[in-house]
């Protein structure tokens, strides 16, 4: 029972990272409707930029806060110079540019700053929390701060006009055009998003998984599997679809005899695409209706 | 301005047969008869390019073409089935895996091991698309995405290692020619390469444009529309996906008699990554593109390798992005508008349309 | 006695200039690759991809023949090193060494990087009779020459290391409960079976937890909890420095003090220990057979001098804390010996007969005293590695040189 207790918690600590990635891949899923292979890398790359502006002697706060504004700008650059021209080619195209930019970042990264780790600074610090061994500070501390941008999120889609206008230009462009919103500048605007988070995501994983240019293609693609647990249209959904994932790989990895201990990724997927067998859009998604 | 399905079909950068010259008009055999010049043709040149290239070339051309038939299984389901796939990369490694088992450790000559891996990635391709029937999209994608990230952990799995030889991988021989024909292994390889490859296309080709090919096709285009028209749309996204696996398959049977050696990490995530990237850029939906898929996907990297060793991964993305800017329906789009270009102008005879 | 005359000496100038030419004609034996100012060897490596953080071994190696060249090349020929990507993907390998062999027409390869990207290319170089120089990887296979002739291994195999602790922690802890933390590849599994053999019939009972990870996975902290939780005592950390570093500041967050063993491969202090905190990593225990460049102990050590010079000069951005710098280094010096013992006669047979004739070699970043040994029945150079411990700020070698070869 207390070993049950400790990887249940444990997972729930590894989940936070996934849960941190899983909102960023939700984000840009909302704003242009397709999963972004290469939100991982911005954010680690974004992580980088953070990292060597701490070397050249900035404190920890004022690199934090020139990042997110660089990444966010960078993802509304990428958005327009680069998916802009593409926009109207079919989606598996689309998907291969994002592949493209993923092998950009990724190689200009090792190339740049070699691939030793790095360790990367928490404002939080790396003590245990309420004397458990098993949560510290730091991974409190992601959590707090995911769950605070989720209700941010939460409050910009929908209480302010702009996040109304995001909302729509992303289900139905043709209609908000006609209502006057710039849905090119919307898409823009959830590629900075997108961007942003990713960097904070980028700067909390940092510390606990060390940073180095290959850091986060494990975390993308668990956090992926987060999302889509959760429902790609559900920002809290899939913060909690993270958290998921991470106590499931745990407990498979520790409670499931002889297949457990090599095959937990595989055991973790597979219970994953049972739940979508039940619900096909997701745990807290929305079926999409559509009219015939 | 143009019509609805076309461009739904411009969305999808899907091969849509050219607007049939009316049949028996001379058009219409001129256009035949054009289309079958060109494949004897590239048939004939392909023939004789190991007799006068060495051994190194040939090599890599016979592995362009086992990369082709890997891609058009993936075609079939992506392209003209309109079901994302991640996964290919496992059907590769169950092809190439049943191929390495059948050789080293049951000593079963090569040529029966191509058949045996169909059979056995039509199984699983089979048993995998019934539970995918309720998947869409990305749903789907994260599926097979499972299927991709197994594979190398069952490869490797303990209590399996008598079979897959574990993290070790398995060491297969290189077939020799033959009636003791006066060439050498690596030509001998090829043709018989190309030999599969021909038939397989062939048969891929028959297969798209028979009525099982266009209800495949309708399922994609408008599965509701399909399904209210009588077609069983759970049959024949199944089979898609058994027959789109075979292919890969035995293109991962051909690959492991190439490159004589399987190990489990070479058929992880990136691989699947890989035939995406051949099928994007060959063309979703065209046959023929699968070659210039695969010749992408086997050329490329090298090229930009030699760019630059430290930034290959720029270059070749940015490769990429020029790519997909100039043709984003990707090559088979592209010659698709050329060809449509140069015949727009006019011509003493009557066209149908 | 014929008279010494003029038409004497010119009868026998023919016969004379013949025996005076043939000894210079018979020394200059070349194979493909090589001519009068040039050898080409090839290599392949992870530039991309994956595995792509050992990428710094082949970089080196790159970095070492311009130095050689720019001294003079070796015996007066200036080396042509043609290094490709394999991505660490096996048919990718297959593909880069047949165009060294069949295309760019090398006399070798040397230090191809991987376990099975070298086990793709095993048969070939055997079958072309292409030296296989010094493959870069622990693989405990690569001994083996009277299957494999064409073939030489380099470091100390991860089996032996694994021995090597199964001894110490017999020695040190006979009532050990172990726990070995393990990547789920070739190297990983050599260290699970190294170990398990050395323990012998003991290794049932006193192996109690094998964890593994995948390198995709973000963390070991379940891995080390439930080290932790089952009351494991000896922990046995053959990760990566990425996940060693993980698990070193884990064992310390949740106040776990085990015995704990660090392999040769994650037991750099700049690129695990730092990271984990230095307070961490007091007391662990390890295996050496190259110095750490980031240790404070060979300061003054004139064979970590030259290594430093040679990286100030050739590889001034790169990060000296990456231990992949060390290895390419001694893997091209290692190549550079074998080149030079072979003079002019530079056969791919005579390339593997200097290369199983080494005698006491050392390159500057071998530990004081590890030399390389082969014959023509052992192709295992080096053997030996020494047991240190971590005193919070440097590694204390201790005990004598350990000879640990697994054949």
């Amino acid at each position: 029972m207390e070993l049950l207790l400790q990887q249940v918690l444990a997972g729930l600590s590894t989940g936070t990272i996934y849960a941190c990635m899983a909102l960023a891949v939700v984000m840009i899923y909302q704003a242009i409707d397709h999963l972004n292979f290469a939100q991982g890398e911005m954010a680690m790359f974004s992580t980088f930029i953070a990292w060597q502006l701490i070397q050249w002697g900035l404190p920890y706060w004022v690199a934090f806060a020139i990042t997110v504004v660089v990444s966010f700008v960078a993802g509304v650059l990428i958005d327009r110079v680069l998916f802009r021209p593409i926009q109207n080619a079919p989606i598996l195209s689309q998907i291969v540019a994002f592949i493209a930019l993923f092998s950009i970042l990724n190689s200009s990264a090792g190339q740049i700053w070699d691939f030793t780790i790095k360790s990367f600074p928490t404002p939080f610090g790396h003590t245990a929390l309420f004397g458990s061994a098993l949560i510290d500070t730091h991974e409190a501390g992601m959590i707090g701060v995911t769950l605070g941008m989720l209700g941010l999120l939460y409050l910009f889609f929908r209480r302010t006009r702009l996040g109304l206008a995001m909302r729509a230009a992303a289900a139905n462009p043709e209609s908000a055009r006609l209502v006057g919103i710039r849905v090119g500048w919307m898409t823009a605007l959830g590629w900075g998003m997108a961007a942003a988070i990713g960097a904070v995501a980028g700067m909390l994983i940092a510390p606990v998984v060390f940073l180095e240019p290959n850091m986060m293609l494990g975390v993308l693609l668990y956090g992926f599997a987060g999302a889509v647990l959760g429902g790609m249209t559900s920002p809290g959904g899939a913060v909690a679809g993270g958290f998921a994932v991470g106590v499931i790989e745990n407990l498979a990895g520790t409670f499931i005899p002889y297949f457990g201990r090599e095959l937990k990724l595989t055991i973790a997927l597979i219970l994953i695409v049972a739940v979508l067998m039940v619900r096909p859009s997701g745990i807290f998604g929305r079926q999409a209706v559509t009219r015939v | 301005m143009t019509a609805p399905s076309d461009e739904v079909a411009a969305k999808e950068g899907v091969a849509r047969a050219p607007a049939p010259a009316r049949a028996g008009s001379s058009a219409a055999v001129r256009d035949d008869r054009g289309h079958r010049l060109a494949i004897l043709a590239a048939v004939i040149v392909a023939f004789l390019i190991p007799l006068f290239a060495r051994d190194f070339l040939t090599f890599q051309l016979t592995q362009v073409m086992v990369y082709a038939l890997a891609i058009l299984g993936l075609n079939l389901l992506t392209g003209f089935n309109g079901q994302f796939s991640l996964g290919h990369s496992a059907f590769y490694g169950i092809g190439a895996y049943t191929t390495a088992i059948m050789m080293s450790r049951w000593g079963i000559p090569y040529f029966w091991t191509l058949p045996a891996a169909g059979a056995v990635c039509f199984a699983v391709g089979f048993l995998f698309g019934l539970p995918a029937l309720r998947l869409q999209g990305l749903y789907l994608a994260l599926a097979t995405f499972a299927l991709a990230i197994a594979m190398p952990q069952i490869l490797k799995f303990q209590p399996l290692e008598s079979f897959t030889g574990g993290v070790q991988g398995l060491v297969v021989d290189q077939p020799d020619p033959p009636f003791g024909l006066p060439i050498d292994a690596d030509q001998w390889l090829y043709y018989f390469t190309l030999a599969v490859l021909l038939v397989m296309f062939a048969g891929a080709a028959n297969l798209v444009r028979s009525r099982t090919g266009r209800a495949i096709m309708a399922i994609r285009d408008n599965p509701i529309a399909a399904a209210a028209m009588g077609i069983n749309t759970a049959l024949y996204k199944t089979l898609t996906f058994g027959v789109s696996a075979l292919y890969t398959g035995i293109a991962g049977a051909l690959g492991a008699i190439v490159v004589q050696f399987v190990a489990p990490d070479s058929f992880n995530f990136l691989l699947s990554i890989s035939f995406l990237v051949g099928l994007v850029i060959g063309g979703v939906g065209s046959i023929p593109g699968c070659l210039v898929g695969g010749l992408f996907v086997l050329f490329v990297p090298n090229i930009a390798e030699s760019v630059s060793t430290g930034l290959a991964g720029v270059i070749y993305g940015v490769i990429l992005l020029i790519v997909i800017f100039v043709m984003p329906a990707g090559t088979a789009g592209f010659a698709r508008i050329v060809f449509a270009r140069l015949l727009r102008s006019p011509k003493p005879e009557g066209r149908s349309r | 006695m014929t008279r010494l005359t003029r038409r004497t000496i010119l009868a026998a100038a023919p016969s004379i200039l013949t025996v005076a030419s043939l000894p210079a004609r018979a020394d200059k034996k070349y194979d493909p690759g090589v001519t009068d100012t040039e050898i080409k060897i090839g290599n392949t490596g992870p530039y991309s991809g994956p595995a792509s953080s050992y990428s710094a071994v082949p970089k080196a190696q790159v970095a070492f023949w311009k130095m050689m060249n720019d001294q003079g090349g070796i015996n007066g020929r200036k080396i042509n090193f043609i290094s490709y990507d394999d991505a660490y993907t096996p048919p990718k390998t297959v593909e880069q060494v047949r165009r060294l062999v069949e295309q760019d027409n090398v006399l070798l390869v040397a230090s191809p990087l991987g376990t099975p990207t070298n086990s793709a290319i095993w048969h070939y170089m055997n079958q072309k009779k292409v030296p296989q120089l010094f493959v870069a990887t622990g693989a405990t296979k690569w001994d083996d020459p009277k299957n494999y002739p064409w073939t030489i291994g380099w470091q100390p195999n991860y089996q032996s290391e694994g021995r090597i602790y199964a001894a110490y922690i017999t020695k040190e802890k006979p009532d050990a409960k172990i726990g070995i933390l393990y990547q789920n590849d070739d190297f990983g599994k050599d260290y699970v079976k190294g170990l398990k053999d050395g323990l012998g019939d003991k290794a049932k009972s006193m192996v109690a937890i094998e964890a593994s990870y995948e390198t995709t996975d973000p963390t070991v902290d379940s891995q080390v909890i439930g080290m932790n939780g089952a009351g494991i005592n000896v922990f046995v950390n053959t990760a990566i420095p990425k996940f060693a570093a993980q698990a070193i500041r884990k064992a310390a967050e949740i106040g776990w003090k085990p015995l704990h063993v660090l392999s040769s491969i994650g037991n750099s202090v700049g690129a695990t220990l730092k990271p984990a905190g230095l307070e961490n990593a007091k007391d662990l225990i390890s295996d050496f057979y190259v110095k750490d460049a980031t240790d404070p102990t060979w300061k003054d050590d004139a064979g970590f001098k030259t290594w430093v010079a040679f990286m100030d000069k050739y590889l001034p951005d790169a990060d000296k804390t990456d231990s992949g710098y060390v290895a390419g280094h001694s893997l091209a010096a290692a190549t550079a010996q074998v080149l030079k013992q072979c003079g002019d006669e530079l056969t791919r047979e005579n390339v593997m007969k200097q290369a199983a004739n080494l005698h006491d070699f050392t390159v500057p970043m071998l530990l004081p005293g590890i030399k390389a040994n082969t014959s023509p029945t052992d192709f295992a150079p080096l053997k030996q590695v020494q047991m240190g411990k971590f005193d919070g700020a440097q590694w204390r070698l201790f005990g004598p040189l350990i000879a640990g070869a697994v054949t």
